[in-house]
């Protein structure tokens, strides 16, 4: 922000206060947010330095690149980092703590000093987590399941436990502060039916936050106690039952797609009337359906453990309650598309990130009803399948819907423009890259390759398809990282980007990028509904692409 | 000065209800020593979720709040914790059946 | 804030001067109480959760565990179980009544109320300590040599866990270790629940302390007394907790014939 000519009107957050101090001590939801944005780029990319190191090791049928312990490590930790310490902060805890007081018409969040507590806690987590892989990692798989984890394995389990109690209770603070932001800090006229659908969908995750996440935090106490003080609840050599951890862990574990997930489809929901200009088809059912997802994925948590020895009777109800989740889901794939339908659609990056994103999740959506189904699971359960199911939901779905609200909002957050072009062209290529990684382990996984097998050579005709997948994998780092580098650049280079390059509506676009400390001049009020886009003008740049 | 909602309590009506708690605390220590069957389960916590209830409704205030989110925040939670009991034990309930 | 505060915040500034308590980013008392009720209500909604899964756990093994859940049960101290929930509810009360002084502008009564809250925190943290200690002479805690004989003693209960109808002295001994694993099982739940109630405890005696100090300095108002206010709910909501564990622990597996 070399450029920045100090005059009165350029007063924004960035620019208010210098020095380390101002940062590390601010209460500012914007710079907090930019906080974490740095922090969980960090922890992404030692994650993805162990996707990195899983995908070469599988390169080869032998097990040749890493031991056999060391491919338990990668894999876990992997898992862990890219869950607990970037999946699940990457949209609220950046996004959606940038944007949601902005949307609403507030000031600030609720609790701006509980907000800079969240963030210290998650650094304080991922700080153990980063220690705990430098004194020799964990190897549990991201799972915990014991009793491998409470008794047998010789990993750092306890540290690993913490670290993610850590940023669970981090997460637990974010979903408050949304809550009691949305419940009681809208700017005067900003009713519920006027809220964007990205608070929406914020708000059914903070749901999942707050109920869900304290389960897995007891869960994760009660293993460090059976490792460290001997009580006995999941151990079935003093009497327990390893089968309740995987209840209680999966009570979380599956809402926490929705944590990922939810927060991305509300990204989704802002960029495709934006780049549509139409209004949002069926707002209101949009809305519901987050609400609905929140709800719904409460029920279904037993459907990771059809092969772990549940009643068949409870299966069945779980397999039964699993459908049912998809029906939310499919109305918000539909309502999209029927968004841009007969729109004036234009295919700039983020509308290029969202149509991903529609695509892929539905992929990845559709293959997890082959998972719900009790006969098929049976087949592919713990093989390369779910791996290629869940990534297409975590990957295609959250983390390009991520991608896609970073660009979105980057003239918001930085004042600047990105290069458009190199946008586009990263987009696509973490698109093909992303398919070329994730679809050949769908076959593969139909073909019998297990999870979590570090070595192959039983089974030398899987390596094409891994070879395939690996190569993908690069293909995709290239896409990640050509982002890092044009963003940055672009804080410098970039152009000013306006008040509002896109013609978005939603008060965000309100006020100046970036925005000033207290967000707006005045308290704004809302006269008007959500996605008028028939009362925008067209965004010059767009109109000349049409 | 802003507007005050906030309701006060009569000092005698804390004293009842304090008094009502700890009669029920001794009651149900005493029941639990007769032998009801099954019914001393229920009596338990029937007793329990009365005392608990009084504390929420009158020392917490949830009876007097204007506060529509209380009643709803206090209503989900029950209601989410007893799927996680409820949904488990349909595992649990039948598992050992067959 | 900044130094030189942007042009929109200055009759912000001036307008919060008189109000030391109000918060930049609320418009009036009304909303920043109500947030910070709302907000630790949410608070205590995961708690709820918090302590769930560990109901869950103990309803699940009761289920399948049940005679050596109810031998076990028995063997806690009925008397000074009852005694520590009359104990927690008195806080209760004096918390209630503490905040009460608050809202009718009673300066003086606020203290001492929060004082006693304290002392019967406290009480109810000792006698918990002393039943730990017992558990600890009667090897009833898994971390320390855990053992479950002194349970099998008793001719009810060996009726209860049904080692008065084993004949077969391999199959005797089959039970017992299978005994001395279910009711490991529950003497860990016992230990975590009342373990992780009496930790809450202690943050809540924390909290207390905090505000018995402000309360000191005169901190509380009828117009401004949120912070006592939550932690009151923080308070009443660890009783509640203790409501529960109370039946499901000391009670429901007590009666003569189970
Ligand atoms: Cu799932």
């Amino acid at each position: 922000m070399a450029t920045t000519a100090v005059s009165a009107e350029s007063k924004n957050y960035l620019n208010a206060e210098y020095g380390i101090r101002s940062w590390l001590l601010t209460t500012d939801h914007k710079r907090i947010a930019i906080l974490y944005l740095i922090s969980i780029t960090l922890m992404f990319f030692i994650g993805g330095y162990f996707a990195l190191l899983i995908r070469l090791e599988l390169l080869t049928p032998a097990g040749d690149l890493l031991t056999a312990d060391m491919y338990n490590k990668a894999f876990s930790m992997h898992g862990q980092i890219m869950v607990f310490f970037f999946l699940v902060p990457s949209i609220p805890a950046v996004l959606g703590n940038f944007l949601i007081p902005m949307m609403v018409g507030a000031k600030d969040l609720a609790f701006p000093r509980i907000n800079l507590l969240s963030w210290y806690v998650y650094i304080g987590g991922a700080a153990m987590y980063i220690w705990c892989v430098i004194t020799g990692g964990v190897d549990t798989g991201w799972t915990f399941y014991t009793p491998y984890s409470s008794l047998f394995s010789n990993t750092h389990v306890v540290e690993a436990c913490l670290a993610i109690f850590f940023a669970g209770f981090s997460s637990i603070l974010t979903g408050l502060n949304f809550v009691v932001t949305v419940h009681r800090m809208r700017a005067p006229g900003m009713t519920w039916t006027r809220l964007p659908l990205f608070v929406w969908s914020h708000y059914a995750t903070s749901i999942v936050m707050l109920l869900g996440t304290p389960v897995i935090a007891i869960t994760l106490v009660l293993v460090i106690l059976e490792r460290t003080l001997n009580l006995g609840i999941f151990d079935p050599s003093r009497g327990g039952d390893p089968v309740l951890f995987q209840h209680l862990f999966w009570f979380y574990s599956h809402p926490a797609v929705y944590i990922m997930i939810l927060p991305s489809m509300g990204v989704i929901s802002e960029i495709v009337p934006c780049f549509s200009r139409k209004r949002v088809f069926g707002y209101t059912f949009v809305a519901m359906a987050s609400i609905a997802i929140a709800v719904i994925g409460f029920l279904v948590w037993a459907h990771h453990m059809f092969v772990a020895g549940i009643s068949l009777y409870s299966a069945l109800v779980f397999s039964f309650l699993s459908y049912l989740v998809a029906v939310p889901s499919a109305i918000k794939v539909f309502n999209w598309t029927a968004t841009m339908y007969k729109g004036s659609v234009s295919f700039s990056t983020p509308m290029l990130y969202a149509m991903g994103f529609i695509g892929l999740f539905t992929m990845g959506g559709l293959t997890g009803l082959f998972l719900a189904c009790l006969g098929v699971d049976v087949h592919v359960h713990d093989t390369y399948f779910v791996i290629a199911h869940f990534h297409y939901i975590m990957v295609g779905g959250a983390v390009l819907g991520y991608l896609g609200g970073i660009h979105l909002w980057w003239p918001k957050i930085s004042g600047r423009l990105y290069p458009e072009a190199w946008g586009r062209l990263a987009a696509i290529i973490v698109f093909i890259g992303f398919n070329l990684t994730f679809f050949p382990q769908f076959i593969l996984g139909y073909l019998g390759m297990p999870r979590r097998y570090w070595d192959y050579s039983h089974m030398p005709e899987w390596q094409a398809l891994n070879v395939l997948s690996t190569a993908g994998a690069s293909i995709l780092a290239v896409g990640y990282l050509l982002p890092l580098a044009y963003l940055l650049w672009s804080l410098r280079y970039g152009k000013i980007a306006g008040d509002n390059p896109w013609m978005a509506t939603g008060l965000e676009w309100k006020t100046s990028s970036p925005p000033p400390t207290f967000n707006f001049e005045q308290t704004p009020e809302v006269t008007w509904e959500a996605y008028e886009y028939e009362k925008m003008p067209l965004p010059e740049e767009v109109t000349l692409e049409r | 000065m802003a507007n005050h909602t906030q309701h006060i309590v009569s000092s005698k009506l804390y004293w009842l209800i304090w008094l009502i708690l700890i009669i029920a605390t001794f009651l149900t220590a005493w029941i639990a020593t007769i032998d009801l069957g099954p019914f001393n389960t229920v009596v338990a916590l029937v007793i329990a979720t009365c005392k608990a209830s009084l504390v929420a409704l009158i020392f917490m205030h949830v009876k007097y709040t204007s506060e529509k989110m209380t009643r709803a925040i206090v209503i989900s939670v029950v209601f989410w914790l007893l799927l996680l009991l409820v949904l488990s034990l349909t595992d649990y309930s039948s598992r050992f059946a067959g | 804030m900044s130094d030189s505060p942007a042009i929109g915040e200055t009759p912000l500034a001036i307008e919060h001067e008189a109000r030391p308590e109000l918060r930049h980013h609320f418009s009036d008392e009304q909303q920043q109480r109500n947030a910070a009720s709302l907000g630790m209500w949410l608070f205590l909604g995961t708690e709820v959760m918090f302590f769930g899964g560990m109901f869950c756990g103990y309803l699940v093994y009761r289920r399948i565990y049940f005679p050596e859940f109810a031998v076990s049960s028995r063997s806690l101290d009925l008397v000074v179980g009852t005694l520590n929930t009359a104990v927690l509810i008195c806080s209760s009360l004096t918390v209630a009544m503490s905040v009460r002084a608050a809202q009718t502008g009673n300066r003086k009564l606020q203290v001492p109320l929060l004082l006693a809250t304290i002392f019967f925190g406290l009480v109810f943290l000792g006698v918990k300590g002393y039943e730990w200690n017992n558990k600890y002479k009667e090897h009833h805690i898994p971390t320390f040599d855990f053992s479950a004989r002194d349970l099998m003693e008793k001719a009810g209960d060996r009726h209860v866990l049904g080692l008065d109808r084993i004949s077969d002295s391999g199959q005797l001994q089959a039970r017992e270790a299978e005994v001395q694993r279910h009711s490991q099982v529950f003497f860990s739940l016992y230990f975590a629940l009342t373990g992780m109630h009496a930790l809450h405890m202690v943050v809540g005696v924390g909290i207390f302390s905090v505000i018995t100090w402000m309360a000191w300095k005169g901190a509380f108002t009828p117009e401004y007394h949120t912070p006592l206010e939550i932690a009151g709910l923080y308070w009443h909501f660890v009783d509640i907790v203790w409501i529960y564990l109370f039946p499901l622990l000391y009670l429901i597996d007590r009666r003569p014939g189970a």
